[in-house]
């Protein structure tokens, strides 16, 4: 397999110069970043709860259920839902964006 | 039970197995269970159906491309399931419902530590992937720079990671079957390695797709009945499940906040690094991106596993608590001790009998083997990909292997594996394999995770950088676990360990990132400005998709 095989290099430049590319290139990667900060910033702000804050997780939140299980749950569900929104956003606006692009070729 | 599974975890670090191998240990000193005909019945059936899988799959894997991606054809809902079957070993089913029942919530900490590498891998990496790869992660590593050094490190890198997670999941195997089945453990060992050729050899990709389907279809359906069960025999009140756990449990109050196991905050971080980056850098996880047909396919892919796994885990942690309170309290699961009949992992097993009976039992231990088959058979063929597609139909042909002659070796290497790995699984039935799963996370997460995250988003990588950093990751986190207390000291019986920290990660992680970087930026070679100057169309390729599907088609 040629190394570039695919793009030929007409294609690349003609994509490369597509404002589309530009849009899309700068919002899917911003929002991915934002993904996975706001997965990171969630899990280590769960693990250093953990580590340093003991009696605030303790803390009874009814029926002698303590705050570690609904913050643990919050923090499976906010790992679910990351990845609901980025392919709920990825599957719709940016294929749209995509498809132009490839639309826009010769 | 509890001081060695505490004792032992941090050792295990980041090892998602880590928890069946503590499985085997226990379970390892127990006798023979008497014969289950229920769980054999079963398994049998489960066995039946799959070779009737593979048999159907054999009719349609005629190219290389059927044999290593089923063709590209699974959706992204059938690989959401079949990337949640290689994850949900039955090591976190047994393993981690077993932690929740000696220790309570820390078992929850583990399992979110499993799963918050995904909404990372969604984001960074899924749709590039499927854009650049055709049959191994190496596709990716190698697209722009030179094709035999990238392709030996990433082949050896998936040969090291695969043998060691290969050698933990076998000798789990013949120890939860010895127990479950009453079967010898050498027979229990040939079965597995026998079927996992079968499946792979003839069916390719399809079948072992198909396999883990299955399996992961009878774990989520087997843990919710039993989470239904142990909700029901509460009236479906959590608040009476925990006062109820809280009332028998030998620790009482304390299962329901975090323990002692995650004391150290700098040992918190590091696990938690290790998890997130080694599931990312795993070949037979990448190589399920390969399988489904573009990107959107891809990241639905993720989505569903996502969901699969984290559901799972919610599962395993009421399946907990069910042990808790219905298997503690029941004398007929516990010896003279007080401990658990068969060893500590045994929770979620004999909960199946205390909330349905023989049956329910069966049902369960069947299948507990059937996920270690499908996980086996996933990682077998991933090795066998990197042997036949990146060593050699790449290194040694340079490309010039026809289709049919790649299959054959790919048959043969996974004949090999197999054989290799019974030979390996009776060979270290004694042992604390804990460390192997631990060096095989620490080494994907320090050797083929950097030079694929580099490769895909930075423009600088050259062949130079790439190659020195990724055998720097490989070969430090090796040493560096053979020199740490679990092989130094209990394996090789040494006094003292010379590397303090249970897990390489967190150094040679970094290290690997630092070499790729350092000798790319000081690489001034022509070939090195060649290689960058190719990243405009790779980047294009990856972002877009274009020419992609010219690979998907064949």
């Amino acid at each position: 397999m040629a190394p570039d095989a695919g793009v030929k290099p007409g294609v690349a430049e003609q994509v490369r110069r597509n404002p589309l590319f530009a849009e899309l290139v700068l919002k899917r990667s911003r929002f991915g970043w934002t993904i996975a900060i706001a997965m990171l910033v969630v899990y280590y702000g769960f693990v250093l709860l953990v580590a340093f804050d003991k009696p605030l997780l303790g803390m009874s939140v009814g029926g002698g259920i303590t705050l570690a299980f609904p913050l643990g749950l919050a923090v499976i569900l906010v790992a679910i839902l990351l990845t609901g929104l980025y392919v709920l956003r990825a599957n719709g606006e940016y294929d749209d964006l995509t498809r132009r692009i490839r639309e826009g070729l010769q | 039970m509890t001081a060695r599974l505490l004792r032992a975890l941090p050792a295990a670090a980041c090892a998602l197995l880590a928890v069946p191998a503590l499985a085997a240990e226990a379970v390892g000193q127990t006798e023979k269970q008497a014969t289950n005909t229920t769980a054999i019945i079963m398994f049998v059936g489960f066995v039946a159906l799959t070779l009737g899988i593979t048999y159907w799959a054999a009719q349609r894997t005629r190219s290389a491309a059927m044999f290593y991606t089923a063709g590209g054809n699974i959706t992204g809902f059938q690989n959401g399931l079949a990337i949640a079957g290689d994850y949900m070993s039955a090591a976190s089913f047994l393993g981690i419902s077993a932690l929740v029942y000696t220790s309570g919530y820390d078992g929850l900490i583990y399992s979110i530590g499993f799963l918050v590498g995904w909404p990372i891998i969604m984001a960074l990496m899924a749709e590039r992937l499927r854009n650049l790869g055709r049959f191994t992660f190496a596709d990716v590593v190698s697209y722009r720079l030179a094709q035999t050094p990238l392709r030996t490190l990433a082949a050896t890198g998936t040969i090291v990671v695969v043998a060691f997670y290969l050698i933990a999941q076998m000798v789990g195997a013949g120890q939860l079957i010895k127990l479950l089945f009453g079967i010898d453990y050498i027979y229990a060992e040939i079965i597995v390695g026998v079927l996992m050729i079968l499946y792979v050899t003839f069916g390719g990709m399809l079948a072992t797709t198909w396999v883990q389907i299955i399996k992961a279809c009878l774990l989520l359906g087997g843990a919710t009945l039993m989470a239904l069960l142990v909700l029901a025999a509460f009236g479906f009140d959590l608040t009476a499940l925990s006062a109820k756990a809280v009332e028998v449990h030998p620790k009482h109050a304390a299962i329901m906040v975090p323990g002692p196991m995650v004391a150290n905050p700098v040992s918190a971080i590091s696990l938690g690094l290790a998890l997130m980056f080694g599931t990312a850098g795993l070949p037979h996880i990448l190589m399920r991106f390969f399988t489904v047909a573009d990107q959107k396919e891809a990241r639905k892919s993720v989505f569903w596993a996502t969901t699969f796994i984290g559901y799972f885990y919610i599962l395993t942690f009421i399946i907990g608590f069910g042990a808790i309170t219905l298997v503690l309290t029941n004398h007929d699961y516990l010896d003279a001790a007080g401990a658990l009949r068969g060893g500590g992992n045994m929770a979620a097993v004999w909960l199946a009998d205390a909330v349905g009976g023989h049956l329910l039992l069966g049902f369960i231990s069947a299948v507990a083997f059937a996920t270690i088959l499908a996980v086996v058979s996933g990682l077998t063929l991933s090795g066998a990909s990197a042997i036949s597609h990146d060593l050699y139909a790449s290194v040694f042909r340079h490309g010039r292997a026809n289709e049919r002659e790649e299959m054959r070796v790919s048959k043969a290497a996974t004949l090999v594996l197999g054989i290799v790995a019974i030979v390996l699984g009776i060979a270290f039935e004694k042992i604390n394999v804990a460390f192997m799963v631990g060096l095989a996370f620490a080494i994907a997460a320090s050797s083929n995770f950097p030079v694929l995250i580099l490769s895909m988003y930075w423009r600088g990588l050259t062949t130079r950088g790439a190659v020195i950093g990724g055998w720097l990751g490989l070969i430090v986190a090796t040493v560096l676990t053979v020199l740490s207390k679990s092989i130094w000291v209990m394996v090789l019986h040494n006094t003292a360990a010379i590397f303090p920290y249970d897990s390489p990660a967190i150094f040679s992680m970094p290290l690997a990132f630092l070499g790729c970087w350092l000798f790319s930026v000081l690489d001034t070679s022509p070939r090195a400005t060649e290689e960058q100057s190719r990243f405009e169309a790779q980047y294009i390729r990856s972002m877009t998709g274009i020419g992609a599907e010219a690979a998907a088609r064949h």
